[in-house]
């Protein structure tokens, strides 16, 4: 009996697992086939990927939009987890009423809607000159209440001693800051930078209503525009999405166990 | 929540330091969410194109409920609502007990398989799914190579297959995102306590109602709120997917939205006052899953 549920177990968990590869590895192949083969149902990898990016290339500034994409994530994630830890660690740790009053006031900027906010912000953008610039594209997602909650939470962690002996050292709150509680939240900061990259690489409704200059494009506002109604280049097409997904799934297995490690700091 | 108490004495010039370590994110929130959420409200009592607004009263919002367009998408999002967010988080909860088992093998090739569709961009998974089930995609390949269909079946030009594949999509996406949520929530609890379960004579599914569900109530109602938040504001999906279509039928509030703004002649009045209508949803199905949830304590 036992062992029949074992293998219950065993069957759900692998038919799960491929079902959740599956689209992903279909694509990455897809990658490597003609149009025609992708077509016909081809599973197996082919020697079409080197055609397949001469024509994407032909088509698209692909170098441009990944580029313009890792610029935007890059700055997007750096700001954001210095802004949104410092803060964090200021709500935490110095704690008193007021702060936790203004920390749930930030809390229910989480319930505000993007398509609320959309139509201003474009409004206050466009009159700032901020279409088609990085700062533009940052802005709006540079302070979150997820990300503030997050380092709020895991800075509860943080022994109150070694605050105590630094202070006694005679260094600076800001110097504790950056030389203590920086270097013990390392699981921390990789969840959150997971997340955040993320988050700025995958985004795309927002950069659709800034970025109006074909030169300012991102990699997934490039892959939207591959798509045509009737006379799909298959293996083009998924050669964009492979290209697209690249970094984030390399962020992902780097990170996925700080991910599920901060996460865990978090729900605690 | 317990906070321990006061950890050491905040003196005046630390609690400064506290503000000015927060200000700099407040700052931003209050500019970049509640300054907009406000300027929305007033756009959404005006008419008109560019600055020659005037103000209109409330007919931006009784024209809504006339607009058929926005109605349909509208049902369109609580229909995702109502079948998708129930049977993902279902599946991710058993998926998550599952793998919270001390004595299964290849837990982590499981987690990361089931995870890895997160890593995936929105528009990027939108336009596999498509791909997948277009008239000559891999599902109509294979289902006439199995001889169950004699030509390609149009899914996405039939209002319910193409909705179905929505939410197998918007499944397949984010189920895994939710399991992670709920397996580290699991690592919160004892091991034990499963284990005298399990001596007392609980089977799995006894275990799985009575223990998990109820420890694990404040993480599946963040869950619960998130989703429901983020089925409310679905664009991508319905943006590449089908294009809203056949006919608006899959069309979600937030593409009837950016289409009435930035695809059509921009009417930043009438799309402020839909927005608003998803922000009192949100608001108000929020507020009640926080009451039921927090009830059965």
């Amino acid at each position: 009996m036992i062992k029949v549920k074992k293998a219950v177990q065993y069957i759900i968990l692998t038919i799960v697992s491929l079902l959740s590869i599956f689209p992903i590895l279909w694509m990455a192949i897809s990658a490597t086939n003609t149009s025609k083969d992708v077509v016909a149902g081809k599973m197996i990898p082919g020697t079409y990927l080197i055609q397949n990016f001469k024509n994407l290339a032909a088509a698209q500034n692909v170098g441009g939009a990944m580029f313009n994409s890792f610029k935007y994530s890059v700055i997007l994630t750096l700001l954001s987890l210095l802004i949104c830890s410092l803060a964090g660690y200021g709500f935490e740790i110095f704690h008193d009423k007021g702060k936790d009053v203004v920390m749930s006031i930030i809390l229910l900027a989480m319930m505000v809607p993007f398509a609320a906010t959309m139509i201003p912000l474009f409004q206050m953008f466009s009159k700032a000159g901020w279409l088609n610039t990085t700062i533009g594209f940052i802005m709006p997602t540079i302070s979150t209440p997820f990300l503030i909650m997050l380092f709020r939470q895991s800075a509860r962690s943080f022994p109150p001693d070694i605050m105590e002996a630094a202070r006694i050292e005679g260094l600076s709150e800001i110097g504790i800051f950056f030389r203590m509680f920086f270097p013990t939240m390392k699981s921390t900061y990789a969840a959150a930078m997971t997340i955040t990259f993320m988050n700025a690489w995958n985004s795309y409704l927002w950069p659709k209503v800034i970025m109006t200059d074909n030169d300012s494009i991102t990699m997934p506002m490039l892959v939207a525009n591959l798509k045509s109604g009737y006379s799909t280049d298959y293996g083009v097409l998924m050669l964009a999405v492979l290209l697209c997904s690249i970094p984030t799934v390399i962020i992902f297995f780097l990170l996925q166990n700080y991910f599920a490690e901060g996460i865990t700091g978090a729900v605690k | 929540m317990h906070r321990a108490k006061k950890r050491f004495s905040v003196g005046k010039k630390q609690n400064l330091v506290g503000w000015l370590f927060l200000t700099p994110a407040a700052i931003l929130i209050v500019l970049m969410s509640f300054y907009p959420m406000i300027k929305a409200l007033f756009l959404s009592f005006k008419t008109g194109i560019g600055t020659t607004m005037t103000w209109t009263g409330t007919t931006n919002y009784t024209r809504m409920f006339q607009d058929k367009v926005f109605m349909q998408a509208l049902n369109n999002n609580f229909l995702y609502l109502i079948i998708q967010v129930p049977i993902m988080l279902i599946l991710a909860l058993a998926l998550a007990s599952m793998l919270n088992d001390k004595h299964l093998r290849f837990k982590g090739l499981f987690r990361t398989a089931i995870f890895l569709p997160c890593a995936t961009s929105l528009v990027s998974y939108a336009i596999i799914f498509r791909s997948l089930f277009a008239v000559d995609g891999f599902v109509n390949t294979i289902l006439i190579k199995l001889g169950i269909l004699n030509t390609g079946y149009n899914f996405l030009t039939f209002p319910t297959s193409a909705r179905t594949i929505i939410i197998i999509a918007l499944i397949w996406r984010w189920t895994g995102y939710n399991m992670i949520f709920y397996l580290s929530g699991l690592q919160n609890i004892e091991y034990s306590i499963y284990e005298a379960a399990k001596i007392d004579g609980a089977s799995p599914f006894q275990s799985f109602w009575k223990i998990t569900v109820p420890l694990l109530r404040p993480i599946i109602l963040l869950t619960a709120i998130m989703s429901t938040n983020g089925t409310l504001q679905l664009f991508d999906e319905s943006y590449n997917l089908t294009y809203g279509g056949p006919a608006n039928a899959t069309i979600t509030m937030s593409h009837y939205i950016y289409n009435m703004s930035f695809k059509y002649v921009p009417n930043f009045g009438y799309a402020a006052a839909m927005s608003y209508l998803i922000l009192i949803l949100v608001g108000t199905l929020a507020l009640i899953q926080m009451k039921v949830g927090d009830k059965r304590d």
